[in-house]
């Protein structure tokens, strides 16, 4: 028999391992089809007319030049007059057509007179924005004052980051079909979701249908990055548009609605003081921070200090301010890479005010966070990897043209897992099937349920079919905080255990073995630790009679197989041409606890991205509004910056392994790795030209002007 | 984008014929680079599109001894391939960097010489449909009180704030290249920066070229050994920079006896700097260092560009060092 | 209301164009050659080419007409509005969708396609301007390689993808510039693929891809 628990990573032949993705060859040939793919017979396009200003009201709307247009099937009005639209590009009319290009011309034939508001985009300038920022209540700890002022050295920092978009490449979107099906409306609604068993419901409300007359299909998607849960008002009019016309309709947003509306990642803003003693003990920590997530404030949690929240004495204020841009969604880890930029830039300054080497500072300062035994393994070998103490050289030493910077960042996340449930089907001729209703985001989420099912079957890879991706399979959670993999490898996990103990109990007799000693191996079904006689696996699965064996398994949580709470550190060495302002980044360390690994490849590429979004975030992205018209400037991919392949320098990750890691179980690591990056890039500009560069991305002219100060 | 309707001429004359008077109701294509995504965002709706793939002479490129003739369509990929280092990229190093410096291989194929001089401007104003001179309906300019980190710090007291974004003009310019340009009324020459205006009012076009006029050819007469282009741009992939200096240079025993500078990405044009204080004297460190500082004396940037000036200054120093030190 | 659809015409060709006041008569040659160009052994052959009576430029559309496009060998024959891109040719009218639209203007490279044997941004070629070209998509590039092309094969083995929606358009940058880089340099190969963006961050496995590719090619395989 297969004991539920993981096997002994000893005796493990494909789990834990670096096993390339088993959708790998259908997305690298064009075979893989994604929502937007999806062409069916009849099918119309939909775009949208939008709103050219932050803040206008709908004074007369005119959608008949449209209407009257060849091709143009169906015209959907969003914002009757009288509408207030609170943000750039936010959308007035939708028009079917039945092509792309007549969608488009005809969308732009609408015709909106607008009365102007003012609005306001001032995210980072809590003045500015006036009566839109919301100005939070001071929280204080007892005996912060005094701490403070018996502090050494107390340092200063002024730093934040702006507000990024998730600019996933496939935008938001759907297609959905809508049929009579004996007597009965059937709904097919092809969406860009990160929730397929959850998202059904938004299509049928939006047709007054019931849940269970909407198919949801998401084989593949673009990426989501946390801003696709919902079906959103536009995959509402795919269905409401369909429904209208009897035709399969798809709605995907141009690159400029995406960037504008598809979900954004807050800004962050903060003026802080460390209080420190003579040997680098923190005492005290005083913040006050701003930021904007849009129409819905900013600010949520963790707070600050991050990571470092038992520093004793602390005074912290927030103001969030609500601004006409498109709102905030959750952008891998909320909040996180925000806080630990504002936390581990102020402790980088502190350690540098008092002439402290900033390895040696944090870690004298672990005590202070939740887990400083983990932490502290970590900092020794990232320290390792990068070279810490053979190229360190303390901050404002460098004279050159052309300087080096060294700095660190830690973080931490929960990642335990959502509820997943999972189906297997063992066929009398061995074939096995695993549904579950989850979807692969690009993790790598379909290749982990194919890596447990055939550890777990003793079978290679390629004899596993893994169905997802669709809400008639059993139900999965959405894929957000890292909780997908340690539900989806535990309920494949419970489902196959007892699907092949099944199989074993069936075919024991023949073997003349009692199915408790029977295991199946590399093919084959025989007694634990023989290496000779028994069954290939196939021929004992046809012991299990006519109809195959299904079994349905869940998250396991409690019981060692899944667990939450990591730690990670990050380092980076940057080169900085102080006469440029360019920053170039050399070279990325990632050293991650995450449990126990199901597919080691994904697992580092997922990591990898993680550090490649935290380039952008600290050199290049930004969205960047219009002062006067609230108008988004940049929502296209020339002037909204993401990093190249060549400016993301060397990244090294290194998996937390040992023996004491993999007895945790599974934990998700989508967020995790992208929350120190920024943090840690910030820290080696301000190691390389001596000052704190005040805002991310660090571009040229921030970065002379901290030069300058 | 619009419906048009769309020729493929087979030669200048039948392109040029094909042209209308009026202003934005044709557009010649060629790599369509830049042409497509103003159509997209229906910042040009031409009725007609002239195609000019289809003329072969104007995809000619000619090396002479010293002297160099680039066809309108020739591509930039077919002009870096044509003229790697051993070729005209040791005659023109200047041009070479600049084409080079256009980080993406598809654009490179598909681009061309005529299309990258004659691009529109990629200020975000612009582009988003508030016109070239990004004018709110007072007609007040939008820019100095909005985010004009990559605007003009030259050439920006008129209503026009954006910057041109042409890599290949002020290569052109430092190493005196002229332009060809061919319309019903007959063929002109003019030099490259002649090719460039700042609109003075709405509706008024960047360029000096009539709507039915079109850029055939880009000439180099001298051989320019010494200069060199040098962009600063952020990203090491496609980038568009934030400043860029071309120079080309004649010393005679060590001092200069001729020198021309052209700055790119700072004005609304490509903005030649007078290089005259620099000839007959020696060109040492101190010397090009006094000279890009004097180059961005009469600069006026708006309140959020002031690093521009600093970055042209940098730019003009390093493109002087390549050029002194070669390929 | 219907698609806009030309009259079936033998040649889509209309003579009395779209525009009115310009026609399609070619300029007199006469301009041309006053002009001196021919003068100069560097001169373009158009003033001297000029044929004296060169018959009207034919003119097409803006409603569809024929376009004959030669796709992963194999030439297709379509009805297209000349404002149709290349990339919604594939996409749209011959469900080959591969080729991703992710920016629309020639900025992310998830459209790359190649046109005789370059990389080429698809969403910002006109369809009718690929005729005479030919045209390799990734699904092409598998289809010569029985289901799997060397590079797409070492995309797989380095997981050069993530979401995979840059990826079509990566593989064929990379194909492109594999075929003219035997032997490039990881700097080489990092230059050379300048024109394409991912969000995911699978910077790592393509650089990867692309070197272990070459490096099959140099050991003969």
């Amino acid at each position: 028999m297969v004991d539920l628990a993981w096997p002994d990573p000893n005796d493990c032949s494909i789990l834990g391992k670096r096993t390339p993705r088993i959708d790998g060859p259908d997305k690298t040939t064009g075979r893989a089809k994604y929502t937007y793919d999806i062409n069916r017979p009849r099918m119309l396009w939909a775009k949208f007319a939008t709103c050219p200003y932050g803040r206008a009201k709908v004074a007369t709307l005119d959608t008949s030049a449209a209407e009257a247009m060849p091709g143009v099937v169906a015209v959907e009005v969003i914002a009757p007059v009288g509408t207030e639209c609170k943000v750039h590009f936010q959308e007035v009319a939708c028009v079917a057509a039945e092509s792309e290009e007549v969608a488009r011309e005809a969308a732009r034939r609408i015709k909106v007179t607008w009365e102007v508001l003012e609005p306001c985009v001032s995210d980072d300038d809590v003045e500015m924005a006036g009566n839109k920022a919301k100005k939070g209540k001071e929280q204080l700890t007892d005996g912060f004052d005094a701490a403070l002022a018996g502090a050494a050295v107390v340092s200063e920092t002024e730093v934040g980051c702006s507000i990024l978009t998730h600019c996933c490449l496939e935008s938001h979107g759907s297609m959905v079909e809508v049929a009579e099906q004996d007597g009965k409306t059937a709904v097919t609604a092809w969406s860009s979701t990160q929730a397929v068993s959850g998202v059904g419901g938004e299509f049928a409300s939006a047709i007054g249908v019931e849940g269970s007359q909407v198919h949801v299909i998401c084989q593949h998607m673009g990426g989501g990055f946390g801003s696709k849960f919902g079906a959103d008002l536009w995959g509402a009019l795919a269905a409401r548009l369909a429904k209208k016309t009897g035709r399969p309709v798809k709605v995907m947003l141009e690159r400029d609605m995406e960037i504008a509306l598809a979900g954004s990642r807050p800004s962050a803003f903060a003026t802080m003081r460390v209080g420190v003693k003579d040997d680098g003990e923190i005492v005290a920590w005083e913040s006050a921070a701003w930021g904007s997530g849009g129409n819905t404030g900013g600010m949520g949690a963790p707070g600050l200090p991050y990571v470092f929240g038992n520093i004793p004495h602390k005074k912290t204020q927030t103001t969030p301010i609500f601004t006409n841009s498109g709102n905030a969604r959750a952008w891998r880890a909320p909040n996180h890479p925000q806080m630990c930029l504002l936390t581990m830039a102020a402790l980088s300054d502190a350690a540098a005010e008092l002439g402290m080497d900033e390895l040696e500072f944090f870690r004298k300062n672990l005590g202070l966070t939740a887990r400083a035994d983990v932490y502290r393994e970590e900092l020794a070998i990232a320290a390792e990897r990068i070279g810490w103490a053979k190229k360190w050289i303390p901050r404002g030493e460098q004279k050159g043209v052309v300087r080096r910077g060294l700095g660190l960042a830690m973080h931490t996340w929960g990642g335990g897992p959502h509820t997943s449930n999972v189906q297997c089907t063992l066929h009398p001729d061995g074939a096995v099937e695993i549904r579950c209703g989850t979807q692969d985001l690009g993790v790598g989420a379909r290749t982990a349920i194919a890596v447990v099912a055939a550890e777990t079957f003793g079978l290679p890879l390629e004899k596993i079919t893994v169905l997802i991706g669709d809400n008639r399979y059993p139900q999965s959670d959405g894929s957000g905080g890292s909780t997908t993999i340690g539900a989806i490898s535990t309920a494949t996990r419970d489902a196959c255990v007892k699907a092949v103990n099944q199989m074993l109990a069936a075919v024991a007799p023949e073997l003349n073995a009692p199915a408790e000693q029977l295991v199946a191996k590399e093919g084959m079904v025989r007694a634990a630790g023989s290496t000779a006689g028994g069954l290939p696996f196939a021929d004992a699965c046809r012991r299990i009679g006519a109809q195959p064996i299904v079994t349905m398994g869940t998250t396991q949580r409690g019981n060692g197989m899944s667990s939450s709470q990591v730690g990670g550190v990050q380092m980076a060495e940057v080169e900085v041409d102080c006469e440029t302002g360019i920053i170039r980044v050399v070279k990325m360390v990632a050293v991650q606890d995450v449990g126990r690994i199901i597919d080691l490849l994904t697992t580092e590429s997922q990591v990898r991205g993680a550090l490649i979004m935290g380039v952008c975030a600290a050199l290049y992205e930004e969205r960047v509004m219009d002062p006067t018209t609230g108008a988004l400037l940049n929502p296209d991919l020339e002037f909204y910056k993401l990093a190249g392949i060549a400016d993301v320098g060397e990244l090294d990750v290194h998996m937390m392994q040992t023996d004491e890691h993999l007895k945790r179980g599974v934990i998700g690591i989508g967020e995790p790795p992208a929350i120190s990056p920024m943090a840690a890039i910030s820290n080696a500009v301000a190691n390389a030209i001596g000052a704190r560069v005040k805002r991310c991305p660090m571009t040229p002219d921030r970065v002379l002007a901290a030069l300058k100060a | 984008m619009n419906a048009f309707e769309y020729a493929r001429p087979a030669t200048v004359a039948e392109a040029v014929g094909l042209l209308s008077k009026q202003e934005g109701e044709t557009a010649p294509l060629a790599g369509g680079t830049d042409l497509l995504s103003l159509m997209k965002d229906f910042l040009v709706e031409p009725k007609r599109v002239v195609s000019l793939m289809g003329i072969e002479p104007l995809a000619e490129i000619a090396v002479g001894a010293s002297e160099l003739r680039i066809g309108a369509t020739v591509t930039l990929d077919a002009l870096l391939q044509a003229g790697f280092l051993n070729q005209w990229g040791a005659k023109w190093p200047a041009l070479w960097h600049a084409a080079a410096g256009i980080k993406s291989p598809q654009l490179r194929a598909m681009g061309t010489v005529g299309g990258e001089l004659l691009q529109r401007p990629r200020c975000w104003y612009f582009r988003r449909g508030h016109g070239l001179l990004a004018q709110d309906a007072k007609g007040e300019s939008l820019v100095p009180r909005g985010d004009h980190r990559y605007h003009a710090i030259f050439g920006n007291a008129g209503p026009a704030k954006f910057v041109h974004p042409s890599s290949l003009a002020p290569a052109l310019i430092a190493l005196g290249a002229e332009a060809e340009l061919v319309s019903p009324r007959g063929v002109r020459t003019v030099k490259v920066e002649e090719l460039y205006r700042a609109p003075q009012a709405a509706g008024e076009r960047e360029t000096t070229l009539a709507a039915d006029e079109l850029l055939t050819a880009v000439v180099l007469k001298k051989v320019a050994p010494k200069s060199a282009t040098y962009e600063v741009r952020p990203r090491q992939g496609l980038d568009w920079p934030l400043v860029a200096a071309s120079v080309a240079l004649e010393l005679d025993g060590g001092k200069v006896k001729a020198a021309r500078v052209a700055l790119g990405h700072v004005a609304p044009t490509p903005w030649p700097v007078d290089a005259a204080a620099l000839v007959g004297k020696p060109l040492d460190e101190a010397a090009i260092g006094a000279f890009a500082v004097a180059a961005l004396q009469g600069a006026t940037p708006l309140a959020k560009n002031a690093y521009k000036v600093e970055l042209a200054q940098v730019a003009i120093r390093r493109a002087f060092a390549a050029a002194l030190k070669g390929i | 209301m219907g698609q806009p659809e030309q009259p079936e015409s033998a040649s889509s060709v209309s003579r009395r164009g779209f525009l009115k006041g310009v026609g399609a008569t070619a300029l007199a040659t006469g301009a041309l050659a006053q002009s001196g160009l021919a003068a100069t052994a560097l001169a373009p052959r158009t003033a001297n080419a000029e044929p004296p009576a060169a018959p009207p430029v034919p003119l097409f559309g803006p409603a569809p007409v024929a376009v004959k496009l030669d796709i992963n060998g194999k030439v297709r024959e379509l009805r297209l509005e000349p404002r149709v891109t290349l990339l919604d040719a594939l996409r749209n009218h011959l469900d080959l969708t591969g080729a991703k639209k992710v920016c629309d203007r020639a900025t992310c490279g998830a459209c790359t396609v190649l046109m005789d044997g370059k990389t080429v941004y698809a969403c910002t070629v006109l369809a009718v301007e690929a005729q005479g070209k030919k045209i390799e998509t990734v699904e092409g590039l598998a289809e010569a390689h029985g289901g799997n092309a060397p590079i797409q094969k070492c995309f797989v083995a380095n997981d050069a993808q993530q979401c995979g929606f840059c990826t079509p358009g990566f593989v064929m940058a990379c194909e492109g510039f594999r075929r003219g880089h035997a032997g490039a340099s990881r700097e080489e190969v990092l230059e050379g693929l300048g024109g394409n963006l991912c969000r995911c961050g699978t910077y790592h496995g393509v650089a990867n891809a692309v070197l272990d590719v070459l490096d099959a090619a140099k050991g003969g395989k």
